[in-house]
């Protein structure tokens, strides 16, 4: 018989799909308190289903022992540090997800009545303004789901501009370091990508973005600090450069956790921003979404926001939908608003200043591991950085251990990786953000196992290239799931 | 300050590592200028007791579908969620967790992503599944979007009985690459798309149809010969389903002839939460997959053989082709995915088919107590949960009155289509018990 353990008491656990038995159900719908339609006669033959094939039959206990096994498999922010670059996985209070579980919340429907969803109203007008405050921008959305989705509306804003002016334009200037959604966004939004290097500097030139400006570019689309964890010292002069020529300065917001209270994005030119309320604004990342991703806009891009808008009226919210230049909708109703319950509660429980220090402790804590680090990995730029900062394993090259072998072997230490192979301008680029809300003590735990697996590479090399060792599963197969894919369970329910 | 560690003694020990004496000589390098002076202009920061003393009022100045017997849907649908979803989903070893790019610590999204896939699947009869996307709205824009690169074709047609604030979303999609959209009306007399009228309304450059089944006013449509007339053309059809609830009784999109299943789970597991986070759920066929934006998990193995599961067919997304990529999509609704497999684990084959036939049962009972009442349902459709009736007395003064008895009763249908200015969109699920539905006919006779 297969032992029922790995290590300690991570328990093995099939598929849901194997566990079922026919006939079993967890919790039951309530009973019939009303006669029961005859279905085969009211619904036309040929839109009657005859069976749910696979669908799985289990009792409470087994779904519940299903979900909380397969938990044990994550690591989670709860569970250590996740020093994952341009992602700031900070602490996610506890305490926004009470609040964010009230029912005066969660069960209020988009469509009820205006009168009867005042509180929910206020939370997004309100925090519309704390956003636009954070950054300097004059109107915000919180419409978008995410920060793609941020981005896309953004761009799509722009591109709406220029057509409503008769001039429609073509181009959006990227930078090398940028996130990949950037360029895929614009794509969406109709624009030709025109990609520009940070010429071995980290940041971008004002002579860089010169040369590939004309009167067809409608933005120039940046991150600040960059992904680099460096700030586009630049970024001012960029700006008129781009407003002279008609254009718009767009900055992805990814990296608002450096700045706070420190800069604002309007005060240094830019037009564009979208937020990330899943990394700045401590909303937790839930495996993958769902996030948030507004929108802020200079006063001149207000009326193409997309709808509804928040309006106050003397003491009442009220949605708006009359807005002829906006460019429509992202979803049906107005956004991720559980998540903006979070983001609001984050913002009233830090205040200004704790925001600001938050930034302060955060590019604090980059400085320290990059400080402490360097020499034992290689630094891309030796200069002072912000939130993040970034290594490669040029260093490790010697001993043929690569990125992939520092990340995995870190995992073996209790700790999620950094951001590996991002942005793509530093070969084998290990990218560290630790976030304001770790200790000194953990950094130093950190950077000890850092050193250790430094340390590895040359004494004990195939210790890295074997690594994760302490896992329930080594190292995964990911070149077999993309050339023989096998997408979902196709065996046959018991 | 909440939630920052540091100490002073923290703040020296790492200034003195860093080798400067504050932390302005760090940020000395930005442009002097432009630095914040003074502080935000924020209000003060709360303690947590404080903080959840504020939001409990701001929640109270929310009335919601429990204070209220509420008939509203429309895209959003009040279920019971069992309580194992919010006792598992609340595990933070699941919310706090990161997108699973590192797949040896993530084990446990990842399997429970590959069953949730799975389940759409059975649930859709379609091939492949992804991941999940925001919602149902988007979803159906991006199915458009793979549609057009599937075919290379522009045109795009919907059906106007598609739920309107997904049109207004494909239509902002689109704007990128032409939109080429047109309509086809529903007919008013049975309230769905007359296939005799989407005839007229594709030609040789229609990528796809996109049609909504249940529709925007609870009609089931004739999904089987819509999809022989657009492929006669060798377009797609797309059908959306945005009450998930209801394939436990109706035949599945991959039974009737669709190319892409897409629409909205937040039937499964998810909250009203006044419209968002909800669930976009997209399937296909096989030989689409490449096209099909978001996120994917595989089964593979580990190095030892060992089953496991990871991200898969990453070069569809930006990491790597960057503008030629697929789509924008860089992430999912994980948790809300997650909730739904609970959820839909919990119900089983069984549970579901009752849900399902239980929904019906009280949107006939509603229908029935209605018609009693004098409202009829407008039109002639065979429905599932939600219907269109038609009032005699303008419906937005009526749904206030109502309001007073503490009922929200339904939808006014006027400012989508103004041609409905006398007509409510009303659904019923399991929430909604006889009485009330007894009480909320009583209310609309005496009104």
């Amino acid at each position: 018989m297969e032992a029922n353990g790995t290590k300690g008491l991570l328990l093995n656990e099939p598929l849901i799909f194997e566990k079922s038995s026919e006939g079993r159900v967890g919790v039951e719908p309530a009973s019939f308190d009303v006669p029961r339609a005859d279905a085969a006669a009211l619904i036309p033959g040929g839109l009657l289903r005859d069976g749910l094939d696979g669908f799985p039959d289990l009792s409470e206990i087994d779904t519940v022992r299903h979900y909380t096994r397969l938990s044990q498999w994550n690591f989670g922010l709860d569970s250590g540090f996740y020093p994952l670059g341009s992602c700031t996985m900070k602490y996610n209070p506890k305490v926004n997800e009470d609040i964010a579980g009230m029912t005066g919340f969660t069960r209020i429907h988009p469509y009820q009545s205006e009168d009867l969803s005042q509180g929910a109203l206020e939370v997004m007008y309100e925090l519309e303004a704390y956003l636009a405050e954070i950054s300097g921008m004059d109107a915000v959305t919180l419409q978008p789901s995410a920060g793609a989705h941020g981005e896309l509306c953004g761009l799509l804003m722009i591109a709406e501009y220029f057509k409503s002016k008769g001039r429609p334009r073509t181009k959006v200037i990227i930078p090398d370091t940028a996130h990949g959604t950037n360029p895929a966004s614009s794509h969406l939004a109709g624009f030709k990508v025109v990609p520009v290097k940070s010429e071995g500097k980290g940041v971008l030139t004002v002579e860089a973005v010169k040369a590939a400006i004309d009167r067809e570019t409608a933005a120039v689309m940046l991150t600040n600090p960059n992904t680099l964890g460096l700030f586009e010292s630049h970024i001012k002069e960029i700006a008129d450069l781009v407003h002279s020529k008609g254009g718009f300065l767009y900055c992805d917001g990814a990296n608002l956790n450096a700045i706070m209270g420190i800069m604002k994005l309007g005060d240094l030119g830019v037009d564009v921003v979208q937020f990330n309320l899943h990394k700045t604004f401590s909303t937790p990342h839930g495996g993958g979404g769902p996030g948030s991703g507004p929108v802020g806009v200079r006063l001149v891009l207000e009326p193409y926001l997309p709808v509804p808008r928040i309006k106050k009226a003397g003491k009442k919210f009220k949605l708006v939908t009359d807005r002829p230049k906006s460019i429509g909708r992202l979803k049906a109703f107005y956004g991720n608003f559980s998540i903006m319950v979070r983001a609001y509660s984050y913002i009233r429980r830090m205040g200004g200043e704790g925001l600001k220090r938050a930034s302060e402790t955060a590019i604090l804590n980059a400085n320290y591991i990059k400080e402490r680090l360097k020499g034992t990995y290689q630094l891309a730029f030796d200069r002072p950085c912000m939130h993040e900062c970034v290594f490669s394993d040029k260093l490790q090259q010697a001993d043929g251990v690569s990125t992939m072998d520092v990340a995995k072997r870190l995992i073996d230490y209790g700790y999620h990786p950094p951001t590996v192979y991002f942005p793509l301008v530093v070969p084998g680029a290990i990218m560290v953000e630790p976030t304001e809300t770790e200790s000194l003590e953990t950094m130093d735990k950190f950077i000890e196992a850092m050193r250790a697996i430094a340390q590895e590479a040359k004494t004990n090399p195939e210790l890295l290239k074997n690594a994760p060792a302490n896992t329930r599963v080594q190292r995964v197969d990911e070149t077999r799931a993309a050339r023989e894919p096998v997408l979902k369970w196709t065996g046959v329910k018991k | 300050m909440p939630y920052i560690p540091h100490t002073d003694k923290d703040i020296s020990v790492i200034l003195k590592a860093i080798g400067v004496s504050s932390l302005d000589d760090i940020l000395g390098s930005l442009p002097a200028g432009l630095r914040v002076k003074g502080s935000l202009n924020l209000p003060k920061g709360l303690s947590e007791q404080e903080l959840k003393s504020l939001l409990k009022g701001l929640s109270g100045k929310n009335s919601t579908v429990e204070e209220y017997t509420s008939f509203l849907g429309a895209g959003a649908y009040n279920h019971y969620i069992p309580s194992v979803v919010a006792s598992l989903i609340s595990r933070s070893e699941f919310y706090t967790s990161y997108t699973p790019y590192q797949p040896e610590l993530a084990q446990g999204t990842l399997q429970a992503i590959f069953e949730y896939q799975t389940l759409v699947c059975q649930l859709t009869a379609m091939d492949v599944s992804n991941a999940s996307l925001y919602d149902g709205a988007s979803a159906t824009a991006e199915a458009v979007l793979m549609a057009r690169r599937i075919t290379g074709r522009h045109g795009v047609v919907l059906s106007s009985a598609l739920h309107p604030e997904y049109r207004d979303t494909v239509k902002t999609y689109l704007k990128g690459s032409g939109d080429h959209i047109s309509e086809v009306m529903y007919c008013t007399e049975e309230g769905r798309t007359l296939p005799g009228a989407l005839e007229g309304a594709i030609n040789d450059n229609t990528a796809c149809v996109v049609v909504q089944h249940p529709n925007f006013f609870g009609s089931l449509e004739d999904v089987g010969e819509l999809a022989r007339i657009i492929h006669e053309k060798k377009g797609l059809l797309i059908v959306v389903t945005n009450e998930a609830v209801s394939l436990g009784l109706l035949k599945p999109p991959g039974e009737l002839g669709a190319d892409i299943a897409v629409g909205d789970n937040q039937s499964f597991g998810n909250p009203l939460s006044y419209g968002g986070p909800h669930l976009g759920f997209m399937a296909t066929k096989t030989e689409y997959i490449r096209q099909m934006p978001g996120r994917l998990v595989g089964q593979t193995v580990d190095k030892n053989g060992q089953t496991a599961f990871c991200l898969t067919f990453a070069t569809r997304e930006q990491h790597i082709r960057r503008e030629r990529a697929t789509s924008n999509i860089c992430t999912n609704h994980g948790l809300c995915a997650l909730a739904a497999s609970i959820h839909m684990v919990s119900l089983g084959s069984k549970g579901l088919k009752t849900l399902a036939l239980l929904n019906l049962s009280k949107a006939e009972y509603l229908k029935e107590r209605l018609s009693s009442a004098g409202v009829k349902p407008a039109f002639t459709s065979q429905t599932f949960n939600e219907f269109t009736v038609k009032v005699e007395k303008d419906p937005d003064s009526l749904l206030k009155s109502l309001l007073k008895k503490r009922i929200m009763g339904g939808l006014s249908l006027k400012k989508f289509h103004p041609v409905l200015s006398s007509h409510l969109l009303v659904a019923a699920t399991e929430l909604n018990s006889r009485e009330e539905i007894d009480r909320f006919a009583e209310e609309l006779a005496k009104a």
